[in-house]
């Protein structure tokens, strides 16, 4: 357990801020998949108000039918990712303080995916393609015993675990943003994370970068980090999922040795597949 | 009328289907599939935006691996006590004990815990625990619990349905034999036949203006299984966790994990006082601290000193907040201070709770390494729920079970922190093993009748078929102003009967709900068929609080502020509806046998 921090226990007091209200100019996309244009609202705005705050009013008091998804409203869950004024953001979190005063707020539903209604998009793609990450399978447990790992050896990995799954860096990923045709064969960053796990978690009896270039598309990526700028945990996908897995498969290709094991290994899995 | 084919809807079957795919649906899903049952699994949101993600500070298990002297007989105790004793003794008993290996289940499966010096699973002190004993991951638990069963399921046979809110059971005489609902993406409709259908639909906060809940917590579960004529038992109980956000008003309810005061964090009034000590009740005198210095000691060791008040279990916190504010001893916006800047340092704090220490810069723009943060309580979870047998969750009608959040009975009076993600893995095994063994068993397939459905289906539709009539939202809103002032943290006979009179009333305006617009997506609609469930729900919570006349964890009444061993210690409401009328009957509890009731016997000596 931490030390009691030396410092005074004098009381800091929360500083004071009363609400001042006032309205805001939103440009708000209203449509199906096929047809649909921006409609331009005036809404009313409380201080310490969020963009999700000011939709949820103009459902309530103005278009009862605007579609929107969200659940946890706290930056938990990643359902309410939508376009801001152009940048991905989690309208929950986005404070109506925080953007341009007395400028119209434009609010778009993500461009990589395809609309269903309104703010909401079809988000199946990313589902599909966590499919295609292999079942973790870890040293098993004895009877009795309990695993040991060491914190310093699960942080790196604990980093991808805070993943909400907003899918805010699969939106950016230009390989697919206006490519829908590179779609089948990408994955995409918030999956690579998946696979890194392979490899990164300390108990695992797999790797990942191969699948990762085979089933998921790893070589479609060039590194443009776009992906790790947007997501709102702060998970370093490229430098620590992505380029690591592209070292390795480097590193794999040049070593024969390594070649001729994974070969073996091939053989002996087949071989262990067919006993059963 | 919008304009989609509304008479035509999609059929599946399964053996089992589950509803609600949080923490405790997706557990019996995978157990369920497991037996070789076909599966189903429906949940109105995304797969993995339920509201167990929320969840922050950890899961209960006496793993003892911080303090050898923790086991699941401490585990048990604790649990009874902190539910005022109210608690089904059985469900307690088995979640003590099975707890530690579910959670060794889910490492199995990936789920990464914050580990201890010598590398196992790192335990942390909450409120009501008498050892370290919350399981976590900073203060994500509920994210990782989500992740890991989410990844598990995605390689079970498992058919998922996204976006599916299920508007009510199908029947077959007595037995439940189904669902519909309608995708939320489309508007069209959707039936599930299934030999059992097991609930997982959590809890229902929404009933309340300040709420920690997503917006998922609407009490679907509690009044699908009260439309199909299940009991429901300890409504009355309803936990207020005394440290919510209160400032700004947008973000008004949002949780501040216990996980703050189980590192450490302390509450002061307005004159920078630890008020905690000046409300330790007789229940818990002998084993909480009686001055600051013994508190502080007792974070480094449990054996020698007595646990601070601030820890003490959730209702007591919440009273004494709410007392000193009342006492003109509050924070600027309506609470009280929660203060760890003072106590840790700025790195402990942000390694140990990041997401609070993110929620208030990004939503308060108050950085809790150096200010208090403001606080009072919000309404949390509600321990009341649908009845369950304790080994396998089955419902009082056959062929329906239920789990977690919108179950009740394993936490009496008053759930302690972390004991609810042990509930849903303890069981949701439990309830998806009963029910695939149910369905298995069964000779037949249940056959659903198709006359029930076009009447569900035109009721659910009516509301778009209206041109004027009531706003949901307004009605929603009415009834969150009447829960949160006249059914809150203390509660008095008049106020309860007026609350009551104004549900009969919102009750005949909601028959006439008027919505507009298309069926994609649409949260209007959603709110209508939200409002017929929460007003059932505040209805069945109102009433066993009025007819509670003592006060007992979750529920205090100021007409009667005492505990009444003789006759409310021994009974728990239980609500039935028959046609429009909820009926509310007492039975006992079961009861302890003599081993178990020995442990009680122990700490008073
Ligand atoms: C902020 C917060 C922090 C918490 N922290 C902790 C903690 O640290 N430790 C702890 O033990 N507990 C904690 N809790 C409590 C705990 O998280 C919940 O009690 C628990 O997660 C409930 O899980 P569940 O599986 O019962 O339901 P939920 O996770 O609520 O899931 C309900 C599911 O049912 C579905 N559903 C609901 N209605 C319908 C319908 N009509 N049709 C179809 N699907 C439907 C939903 O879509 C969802 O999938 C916390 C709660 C909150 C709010
Ligand atoms: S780094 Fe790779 S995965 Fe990330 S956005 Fe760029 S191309 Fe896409
Ligand atoms: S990695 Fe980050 S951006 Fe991508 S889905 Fe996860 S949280 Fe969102
Ligand atoms: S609503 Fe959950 S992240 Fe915004």
């Amino acid at each position: 357990m931490t030390e009691l921090a030396d410092r005074p226990t004098a009381l800091p007091a929360a500083t004071d801020k009363s609400d001042v209200q006032g309205t805001a100019e939103m440009r708000v996309w209203r449509g199906d998949g096929t047809t649909g244009q921006f409609v331009d609202y005036t809404v009313d705005v409380n201080e310490g108000e969020v963009v999700l705050d000011v939709i949820h009013r103009l459902q309530a008091e103005q278009a009862g039918d605007l579609a929107v998804r969200w659940n946890c409203k706290a930056g938990k869950c990643g359902s309410c990712s939508m376009e801001i004024n152009g940048k991905p953001r989690l309208a929950c979190m986005t404070r109506m303080e925080t953007l341009p005063k007395g400028e119209q707020v434009t609010v778009a539903p993500m461009r990589a995916f395809p609309v269903i209604r309104d703010l909401v998009t079809d988000v199946s793609y990313n589902y599909e393609k966590m499919k295609s990450v292999p079942e973790l399978k870890l040293a098993e447990r004895k009877e009795g015993e309990v695993h040991r790992m060491a914190q310093e050896d699960i942080s790196r990995l604990q980093e991808f675990h805070k993943c909400i799954e907003c899918f805010m860096c699969q939106n950016v990923c230009h390989v697919i943003r206006d490519h829908d045709e590179n779609k089948p064969a990408f994955a995409g960053p918030r999956v690579f994370l998946k696979y890194a796990e392979l490899d990164m978690h300390p108990l695992s009896t797999q790797h990942g970068e191969k699948v990762a270039y085979d089933e998921g598309g790893l070589g479609y990526c060039n590194i443009t980090k776009c992906c790790s700028e947007v997501c709102p945990e702060d998970i370093h996908i490229t430098d620590n999922a992505i380029i690591p897995m592209k070292e390795r498969i480097a590193d794999r290709k040049f070593e024969p040795i390594v070649w001729l094991g994974d070969i073996r290994s091939a053989r002996k899995d087949a071989k262990q597949q067919k006993k059963r | 009328m919008p304009g989609t084919a509304l008479t035509e809807y999609e059929t599946h079957d399964y053996d089992v289907l589950v509803i609600g795919a949080g923490g405790a649906g997706m557990r019996a899903a995978i157990e369920a599939s497991k037996t070789g049952a076909t599966v189903g699994l429906a949940c109105k949101s995304l797969l993995g935006k339920a509201h167990t993600v929320m969840a922050e500070g950890g899961m209960a298990a006496a793993m003892g691996n911080v303090w050898d002297e923790d086991n699941w007989q401490v585990h048990f105790r604790d649990t009874m006590r902190g539910g005022k004793m109210l608690n089904n003794w059985r469900m307690a008993q088995l979640h003590a004990q099975e707890a530690p290996e579910r959670v060794y289940e889910l490492e199995d499966w990936g789920a990464l815990f914050d580990r201890t010096e010598d590398g196992r699973i790192l335990q942390r002190d909450f409120g009501g625990h008498k050892y370290a004993r919350l399981a976590h991951i900073g203060d994500r638990t509920g994210l990782e619990l989500i992740r890991t069963l989410q990844h598990h399921t995605m390689h079970r046979q498992v058919e998922v349905h996204m976006e599916v809110k299920i508007v009510r059971l199908l029947k077959e005489g007595k037995r439940v034999v189904g669902a519909i609902g309608y995708r939320r993406e489309q508007g069209t409709f959707i039936v599930l036949n299934a030999k059992a259908v097991i609930l997982a639909t959590g809890g229902a906060g929404k009933i309340y203006k300040f709420t920690s809940n997503s917006w998922e917590g609407t009490g679907d579960g509690h009044a699908l299984a009260l439309w199909a004529g299940a009991d429901l038992i300890d409504m009355e109980f309803f936990q207020l966790h005394p440290t919510g956000m209160i400032w700004p008003p947008s973000a008004r309810g949002l949780l501040v994990t216990e996980g703050v005061r189980g590192d450490g964090g302390v509450l002061r009034n307005s004159e920078g006082k630890r008020f905690m000590f000046d409300y330790i009740s007789e229940f818990f005198r002998a084993e909480t601290a009686d001055t600051e210095a013994e508190g502080d000691r007792w974070y480094d060791d449990h054996v020698n000193n007595r646990r601070p008040p601030e820890l003490l279990p959730r209702d007591e916190v919440a009273r004494a907040i709410n007392a000193e504010f009342k006492a003109g001893r509050g924070s600027p916006h309506g609470g009280v201070f929660l203060d760890i800047a003072s106590r840790r340092s700025a790195e402990d704090i942000k390694r140990r709770l990041p997401s609070m220490y993110h929620q208030f810069k990004h939503l308060a723009g108050v950085d809790i390494t150096s200010e208090a943060m403001e606080v009072g309580p919000t309404a949390h979870y509600i321990m009341g729920g649908i009845r369950v047998d304790a080994e396998t969750q089955a419902a009082t009608v056959p062929g329906l079970y239920a789990v977690g959040e919108c179950s009740g009975g394993m936490h009496g009076a008053n759930r302690l922190g972390g004991n609810s993600l042990s509930d849903l893995i303890v069981f949701g095994r439990r309830a998806g093993l009963a029910a695939a063994e149910y369905a298995l068993g069964l000779a037949e397939t249940p056959k659903t009748w198709g006359g029930q459905i076009a009447p569900i289906v035109a009721e659910t539709l009516a509301p778009f078929g209206r041109d004027t009539g009531e706003n949901p939202y307004t009605l929603h809103k009415e009834l969150q102003e009447v829960m949160q002032s006249l059914v809150g943290i203390i509660r008095v006979s008049s106020e309860m009967q007026e609350a009551l009179d104004k549900i009969a009333d919102l009750k005949e305006r909601a028959k006439n709900i008027s919505i507009e617009g298309h069926v994609q997506y649409n949260a209007g609609w959603g709110e209508a068929t939200d409002v017929a469930a929460l007003l059932d729900v505040a209805e069945c919570v109102t009433r066993a609080a009025y007819t509670r006349t003592e006060s007992r964890g979750g529920h205090t009444r100021d007409d009667f502020p005492a505990t009444d061993k003789t006759y409310w210690g021994t009974v728990n409401n239980s609500l039935h509806k028959v046609g429009d009328d909820i009926t509310i009957t007492q039975t006992p509890l079961p009861q302890m046998p003599a081993e178990l009731q020995a442990l009680f016997e122990e700490v008073k000596a």
